[in-house]
């Protein structure tokens, strides 16, 4: 089986048995407040470094190109407030841009 | 009236999203079968790109597997939140979990009328699904006749949809150095590690910060 394969029905079947698990579980277990601050802050931290390691890195190497053209298209598409669409739209089409260039 | 609205508006601005994940899922060399597959079950955007990310990068099963799953959990916590409002069993229970997301949990809880609550879950995780699976198709089967990915910018479309989902609960100087801190600690460990540890690592920057305060 490959990579692939196994990637898709693994993280499908744990996806579910995660949502599965949230609507079983008594609500006091994750009343801790301890627990709600950490589970509040782990989607943060991972979807920061995703970011980071999709944007400058390939394979195990740092690498700044195209990618920070689209990035930087993107960050100021948030700081206007403009929608979901256009920072994903804008982000690919500086991206583009930049690759043509040489970059 | 309008929480169906806006469950439409929603269901479908994210949908249509989908179009980048069924692309991107082709370009990390994941057949149609396969990325329809994983918005049909996986059906948790997040997770979906970090699964095809961490493989697309030469990453092992096992880490885009986990990497997926850590950023799965917090449906886990959605469905702890939804449960008492749903108040479902048996099969239905079964269906609201697959459709417990980000988007559902926001819509329902944004709601102060239960009927409400109810009514914006349904609609909004029925109405992601829906426009989700088609959207994914069309990207999948379009990312055949694009060619190279880089030349369109999809490379960097990736990255951007997960800064606009972080962007918004940047909002005091805590998260935000905590975020500082992940881009630092991840991109430290990229020269060392097997693709996909890099990012599953950052977890202890929150389990550390949680605990402490």
């Amino acid at each position: 089986m490959s990579i692939q394969w196994i990637a898709v029905i693994g993280t499908s079947a744990l996806a579910f048995t995660l949502k599965f698990i949230g609507h079983s579980v008594p609500s006091k277990w994750l009343a801790n407040p301890r627990i709600t601050r950490i589970n509040a802050l782990i989607p943060i931290v991972l979807l920061t470094a995703l970011v980071a390691v999709n944007a400058v890195t390939a394979r195990t190497k740092i690498v700044i190109d195209h990618r920070m053209a689209g990035l930087a298209v993107a960050i100021t598409a948030l700081f206007f407030k403009l929608p979901f669409p256009v920072i994903v739209l804008g982000a690919a089409v500086g991206s583009a841009i930049a690759y043509h260039f040489g970059y | 009236m309008s929480v169906k609205r806006d469950s439409f508006s929603l269901s479908f601005a994210v949908g249509a999203y989908g179009t980048a994940f069924g692309a991107a899922s082709v370009t990390a060399h994941f057949s149609v079968l396969q990325t329809c597959l994983l918005s049909l079950l996986t059906f948790s955007g997040a997770s979906q790109f970090a699964v095809i990310g961490v493989v697309g990068a030469g990453g092992s099963a096992l880490s885009a597997i986990a990497t997926a799953s850590l950023l799965g959990t917090r449906n886990a916590l959605y469905g702890v939140r939804m449960a008492p409002i749903l108040k479902v069993r048996g099969l239905k229970r079964v269906v609201a979990a697959q459709v417990t997301i980000d988007e559902s949990t926001a819509i329902a809880t944004a709601q102060s009328d239960e009927a409400d609550q109810v009514t914006g879950f349904w609609h909004t995780g029925f109405g992601v699904f829906v426009f989700w699976n088609i959207f994914t198709l069309l990207g999948a089967l379009g990312a055949k006749a694009i060619g190279n990915p880089s030349a369109w910018g999809l490379d960097a479309a990736v990255p951007a949809a997960f800064i606009g989902l972080v962007w918004p609960r940047l909002v005091d100087t805590k998260t935000r150095l905590i975020a500082g801190a992940a881009i630092a600690l991840s991109l430290a460990l990229v020269p060392f590690t097997p693709a996909g540890v890099p990012i599953i690592t950052t977890a202890l920057l929150a389990i550390i910060v949680g605990w402490r305060a």
